[in-house]
């Protein structure tokens, strides 16, 4: 099996803020990290490969500091990383990141599997799987919380794909997309080794070129929507901490909540 | 682009840039990859040396050709999903700010498709666009692009709005990519701008934190958009509406089809966070998954659904499909009560929208009275059972 797994660098987005006086975003301090849905992705490659043998090939699109959690996937175990980085990838939506990965995914070529998390926790959108999947013409399975069975042999694979009211058991071809929700493993920490070799790795980098991208397809260029402005949610103020007896709060509550009729 | 030569290095830019993406080199501003061409920049520096070259772009389409506001009815077990019928009222709006029409999309086997096709009409589709084929019986990813690709490139609609379900988000993202067309996710807010007549997609990001607008640019259409459920309000429905029907082929057969369902699941106590009216959850507080029965009377009671807290997850309390979060569910009920949940920013981060927000929690401290309608500080144990006999009787349950 040769698996694929896409993992991204994303800030720690509890922390990022909008500075209210100049509008724009403060991330000074803001520690980076693997985006948690990733973590699981590469975690099913690495149990994938224990299972069947093969490879896992990890690759992550950005800045040069993304090379951290390509690092990171090397002291877990992943066999290659490549990270993806040019400023002609600048600006780019998830239809032009989707092409770019999957322009890179076709030059490792041969792969059976790409494993996704389900989304980024910065941007949220859940269409760079689907987006990967449709560029390279294979299926996608989004929402994965269980693989049930992989016959490399057979190039089939059988997942749990979970939606808003239950489950539902879908058998798929290979090579397939996956994209993966958090009850689908438990992520290992790295080995002392593994950090040990990480750190003296040096990561590849790729650039536009190398990929073979279509260069109007990539960064701006190849994006059809921008981000036109950004601003502050709406503050939720805090409410009324009802104070006094229990015997008196709880009744005065339901009141409140009753009051709304939103109680069918 | 940075001119270098105009630039003198004041670096306004630098503090300006939301992103982080402009540093000095050698006096003069230069910018990486960070960059996202949002402008900033260009605003704010005194020389003009900054410019975007945003009209450089090869893809796109004769947008001429593309009118109306098209909204993607989704079936959800035998009935139209309520998100498709909240977006037909909001695509209202839109297609009056337009000047254009509202169209419903259905993708279905024949059974029942006569009755989606009168309801999508009934709450305000002037024309429906259907593909009927056995193929789209359930849900899979391949016939539902296949239809949706087709109608679209054979009738071009400007706007193509779908629930933020897990149907939507999966194959909206096929279809968008398919049609090399721009699709912005999870959107919270749409309207028109006066001006150019685009779709502002307005959605939150980073958990939560910051809110924004996308735009297409201009040469690209259909603007598509997958709206979260719960945001617009249900329209009226009028069952003595008229409108027409187009139907259209599946140009696909069941052999390029290249999944198979093989069996549904049914969910956890069998219900569904992200319909939910009244959300009852539980954190840490709880201190056992027994503890959850205490939850699950009131529940049973507001007729509400379960959540958790990743603590309670992780714990092993109770099923994943509960959590409510960050890397859990996002949900959007009329009441969210949090018992026992401190209300990290993750946990925030999937409820906070909730329309009121009641906590329960020894804490005084916890962060989730910041954010909460009403609180009550004191032990879940004494309080939830108070709750519940209190609704009971309010409730005559």
């Amino acid at each position: 099996m040769k698996i694929v797994v896409c993992i991204k660098q994303v800030p720690e987005t509890t922390e990022v803020k909008i500075n209210p006086q100049t509008n724009t975003l403060m991330r000074e301090g803001v520690a980076s990290i693997t985006n948690p849905f990733d973590e699981f992705a590469l975690e099913e490659a690495l149990l994938t490969k224990e299972k069947h043998g093969g490879e896992v090939h990890v690759l992550s699109m950005g800045p040069p500091q993304a090379i951290e959690v390509l690092k990171n996937a090397l002291a877990l175990g992943a066999d290659k990383v490549y990270l993806l980085s040019d400023a002609a990838f600048a600006g780019a939506d998830t239809l032009a990141t989707a092409y770019t990965l999957a322009k890179t995914i076709e030059k490792i070529g041969g792969v059976d599997l790409v494993i996704c998390g389900k989304q980024a926790i910065d941007g949220d959108t859940a269409q760079v799987g689907p987006g990967i999947a449709t560029r390279l013409g294979i299926p996608q399975l989004t929402y994965v919380a269980k693989v049930r069975e992989i016959d490399p042999a057979k190039k089939k694979i059988v997942v749990e794909r979970m939606l808003e009211n239950g489950r539902e058991v879908v058998e798929s071809s290979l090579p397939a997309v996956i994209t993966v929700v958090k009850d689908i493993n438990e992520p290992r920490l790295p080995s002392l080794l593994g950090i040990k070799k990480a750190a003296k790795a040096t990561i590849p980098t790729w650039t536009a070129k190398e990929i073979g991208v279509d260069e109007n397809r990539v960064g701006l260029k190849g994006s059809p929507t921008w981000v036109w402005k950004i601003f502050s949610p709406e503050a939720r103020g805090g409410g009324e901490v009802l104070k006094g007896e229990l015997t008196e709060v709880v009744p005065l509550l339901v009141n409140k909540l009753m009051d709304l009729k939103l109680i069918k | 682009m940075i001119d270098g030569k105009t630039c003198t290095g004041c670096e306004a830019c630098i503090s300006a840039c939301p992103f982080n993406a402009l540093s000095m080199k050698d006096q003069v501003a230069v910018v990486d990859e960070k960059c996202t061409f949002c402008g900033a920049c260009v605003d704010v520096c005194p020389v003009s040396a900054i410019t975007l070259e945003k009209d450089e772009k090869v893809g796109g389409v004769d947008t001429s050709a593309y009118k109306n506001v098209w909204v993607f009815i989704e079936r959800e077990r035998g009935k139209v999903a309520n998100v498709s019928f909240e977006l037909l009222g909001q695509g209202r709006n839109l297609a009056d700010d337009l000047g254009c029409e509202l169209c419903g999309m259905l993708l279905t086997d024949k059974d029942g498709s006569d009755g989606y096709i009168q309801e999508a009409i009934s709450y305000g589709a002037q024309k429906v666009y259907v593909s009927e084929s056995p193929l789209l019986k359930e849900y899979r990813t391949d016939p539902f692009a296949s239809g949706a690709i087709n109608l679209i490139r054979k009738y071009k609609p400007e706007i193509v709005l779908f629930g933020a379900t897990t149907q939507g988000r999966d194959f909206a993202g096929t279809v968008a990519t398919t049609l090399e067309a721009g699709l912005t996710a999870d959107c919270t807010g749409l309207d028109i701008d006066p001006e150019s007549k685009l779709l502002r997609q307005t959605r939150p990001a980073f958990g939560g934190n910051i809110m924004a607008t996308i735009l297409d640019y201009p040469q690209y259409r259909p603007q598509m958009a997958t709206v979260r459920p719960k945001v617009f309000a249900m329209p009226a429905r009028d069952g003595s509406r008229k409108g027409e029907t187009i139907k259209e082929p599946l140009p696909m057969t069941e052999d390029q089809v290249r999944t198979r369902v093989l069996e549904l699941l049914k969910g956890a106590e069998g219900v569904n966070l992200v319909d939910a009216e009244v959300i009852v959850s539980g954190g840490r507080g709880l201190g056992s998954g027994d503890n959850f029965k205490v939850l699950r009377e009131l529940a049973n009671a507001l007729r509400a659904a379960i959540g958790a807290s990743r603590a309670a997850v992780d714990a092993g309390w109770i099923p994943y499909e509960h959590q409510v979060g960050q890397t859990g569910r996002t949900v959007r009920p009329k009441i969210y009560i949090a018992c026992g949940i401190s209300g990290s920013i993750q946990h925030q981060a999937g409820m906070k929208t909730s329309d009121i927000i009641v906590a329960i929690n020894k804490d005084p401290e916890a962060p989730i009275f910041k954010i909460a309608t009403y609180g009550i500080v004191g032990d879940l144990f004494a309080v939830v059972p108070m709750l519940t006999e209190e609704f009971k009787k309010r409730l005559a349950r």
